[in-house]
């Protein structure tokens, strides 16, 4: 019986899943929305689009992928985070970087 | 009910510790695949603009078709939940259906990519027309590669959970897909976001 628990408490179940399905189509529809319309300036809808991105990428990691649910030193965790940390500082730096090309040409 | 338990459990929980082990060492993975997407999309970004003599991003990207792609990876990830949860209350035959139905999905997406991407290559979009293209379809392609290799990993474990059914091995190989796949859908999201999107606006 213990085991079947285990097992059930760290995948989540049915209304999980449903609930990340319908934020995730909704994470997809209204970026989309706003790109299609023009509905802001282009820097405030860039800003606006990747912060739904990334709550997206979240809702994912806690109910598709149940990253909370791990097991007791989520070494997971930390390496994940660590690996957003290095992924931010790439990408992050590249697009700032790019920023002075008007400059440096 | 609880001496049959007992009797199994020794070798069983060492068992369940060494599968849990790999799935913590599949989770390492997927931070190393973070690193190469992370890359991928700097060099992106940098070359975004640098369109030399071929097509922008807005003469390319169909809105229509990429919704399309999206919806259908997204779904995909979903199904393939369902699946994880088919084989959480123990229901072989509706974890395979789950899981052939995430495949037809795959399926699907990379059968979108291969026609957008023929469709440029057939109009002399190459990879090598411009900066722009080369980041194009390296990050997308790459993506693409990962979904293909998925489906054929996906399609081998259908087989042998229909042959084997469920033992600590093969219930600690379907976990691992079902977080390769949620994860490729992921890493989706910010194609969608980064390289369609912004592309079109």
């Amino acid at each position: 019986m213990k085991h079947i628990e285990s097992r059930q408490a760290s995948h989540g179940s049915t209304t999980s899943y449903i609930i990340g399905f319908v934020l995730s189509i909704l994470l997809t529809i209204l970026p989309l929305w706003l790109v299609v319309n023009h509905v802001l300036n282009r820097t405030a809808l860039i800003v606006t689009i990747m912060i739904m991105a990334a709550l997206q990428f979240l809702i994912q990691l806690l109910f598709f992928m149940h990253i909370r649910e791990s097991e007791k030193p989520r070494y997971n965790v930390l390496a994940i985070i660590l690996g957003i940390v290095f992924v931010i500082t790439i990408v992050g730096g590249s697009a700032w970087i790019m920023t002075f090309n008007s400059q440096v040409q | 009910m609880e001496n049959i338990v007992s009797h199994h459990t020794d070798h069983h929980e060492e068992h369940e510790a060494h599968e849990s082990i790999k799935i913590d060492g599949f989770w390492l993975f997927l931070v190393s695949d973070v690193l190469l997407f992370g890359a991928l999309f700097a060099t992106f970004i940098v070359l975004r603009t640098h369109y030399a003599e071929g097509p922008t991003s807005q003469d390319l990207f169909d809105v229509k078709e990429f919704t399309i792609e999206t919806f259908v990876l997204l779904t995909s990830s979903f199904t393939s939940g369902l699946a994880t949860l088919e084989m959480n209350k123990g229901h072989v035959k509706s974890l395979i259906t789950w899981l052939i139905v995430t495949a037809l999905l795959g399926a699907t997406f990379v059968g979108f990519e291969i026609h957008e991407f023929s469709g440029m290559v057939s109009e002399g979009y190459k990879m090598s027309t411009s900066a722009f293209l080369s980041g194009f379809f390296t990050l997308v392609g790459t993506h693409g590669c990962h979904v293909s290799l998925g489906l054929i990993w996906m399609i081998g474990l259908i087989i042998q959970v229909a042959r084997r059914g469920f033992t600590p091995v093969t219930e600690r190989k379907l976990s691992i897909i079902s977080l390769y796949w949620h994860f490729l859908d992921a890493v989706w999201i910010f194609i969608f976001t980064v390289v369609y999107l912004i592309g079109v606006m």
